[in-house]
């Protein structure tokens, strides 16, 4: 059960916004802007760095919504998110994207445990500064996220069905 | 060094905002609305509560420039240093010792917040508002502070900069300066 008021029959942060309406705009904004952004990192490896700092989190509804719109964006590797979450990043992942997800992970942690051989290594693999700073913005950002939502107890009607529906309208349509 | 290439003159989370603007236009509203906007928590409280996360995660730069702002707006510069030191015997109300307990567990992790502590805040007067912004500051800070160390930015040794910024932040809030950050070039 939450721990304050809210409608619990509005699904996922967007009890949240309703419940705090004036601040529904700028997170809305956040959203749009560093999730849906197409320069640097692609809109997949946004979400992937979403989903696995949500999932080191432990936040349920996080890691699995966006972990659903992140695969949206990965057709040719249908096991790619289940694979990151079951085997945290050990495994074969492109040295890209491990590079991605190790600097994300390190965050997660706390920012002072992301080192200078992380950032070599994603400079080495062509990762530019935008790109290394927006990851570790999307690792901070659902280090947010996910405090916001499981420090207020909020639980989740949704099912795998409900999860994937709106994934699919959140890969196609944005925030 | 930070990890990727800031202007000098911006140290810590002000050249993280000038680097991306787009990015830090949401973030800088947000933070204006919770720490400055109508509440029933003062801005002191609530500058308390971005304190004690961010000394929490060991945030430097954020540690003393929220310390800085609190001192200010409390009018007495031990609060902070007490909070620091232990929450529950801090010259700070009931209320207060609940909603900073609760921001403290928010810095570990959402799940550390526990329905005794939330109870405990509720009990001591705490509204559900008052709880839920408490909640919704100390993830905030998470942001900044992982958001500022992950990128290693500088945090500067003199504690005449964090006075200045002290004053910066209580006089002018959050929102990004109308004539930029050219001023502080030196």
């Amino acid at each position: 059960m939450a721990h304050i008021n809210v409608d619990t029959n509005i699904p996922g942060m967007r009890s949240l916004l309703a419940y705090r309406p004036i601040i529904a705009p700028p997170l809305l904004a956040l959203m749009k802007v560093v999730m849906r952004s197409n320069e640097g990192l692609s809109l997949g490896e946004r979400e992937l760095i979403a989903t696995y700092v949500s999932f080191l989190n432990d936040c349920t509804s996080c890691h699995i919504i966006h972990g659903e719109v992140a695969q949206c964006f990965y057709k040719d590797a249908p096991e790619l998110v289940s694979q990151i979450k079951e085997n945290e990043i050990s495994n074969q992942l492109p040295p890209r994207l491990h590079a991605l997800l190790s600097i994300a992970e390190s965050v997660q942690k706390g920012g002072k445990h992301v080192s200078q051989a992380q950032i070599n290594i994603a400079k080495a693999n062509n990762i530019t500064d935008l790109e290394i700073h927006d990851s570790v913005l999307i690792a901070s950002m659902f280090c947010f996220f996910n405090r916001y939502i499981d420090g207020l107890g909020l639980t989740s009607n949704d099912t795998l069905e409900t999860y994937k529906e709106r994934a699919k309208n959140i890969a196609e349509n944005g925030y | 060094m930070p990890h990727i290439s800031l202007p000098d003159h911006l140290p810590g989370i002000t050249g993280l905002l000038e680097y991306r603007k787009d990015s830090a236009a949401p973030i800088r509203t947000l933070t204006q609305i919770l720490l400055r906007g109508e509440n029933s928590l003062s801005t002191g409280e609530r500058e308390l509560i971005a304190t004690i996360v961010s000394h929490g995660n060991g945030c430097k730069f954020c540690t003393a420039a929220h310390t800085s702002a609190a001192d200010i707006l409390l009018g007495d510069n031990t609060v902070c240093d007490l909070i620091k030191l232990d929450i529950l015997t801090s010259p700070v109300s009931q209320k207060m010792k609940g909603l900073l307990k609760i921001a403290a567990a928010v810095q570990k992790s959402g799940k550390h917040v526990t329905t005794d502590m939330v109870n405990f805040a509720k009990e001591t007067g705490a509204t559900d508002m008052e709880i839920h912004d408490t909640v919704l500051i100390a993830s905030l800070f998470c942001l900044y502070n992982k958001y500022v160390d992950g990128l290693a930015t500088v945090a500067p040794t003199d504690p005449e900069f964090y006075k200045n910024l002290g004053d910066r932040i209580t006089s002018f809030g959050y929102e990004r300066l109308p004539q930029g950050y050219d001023d502080l070039k030196k």
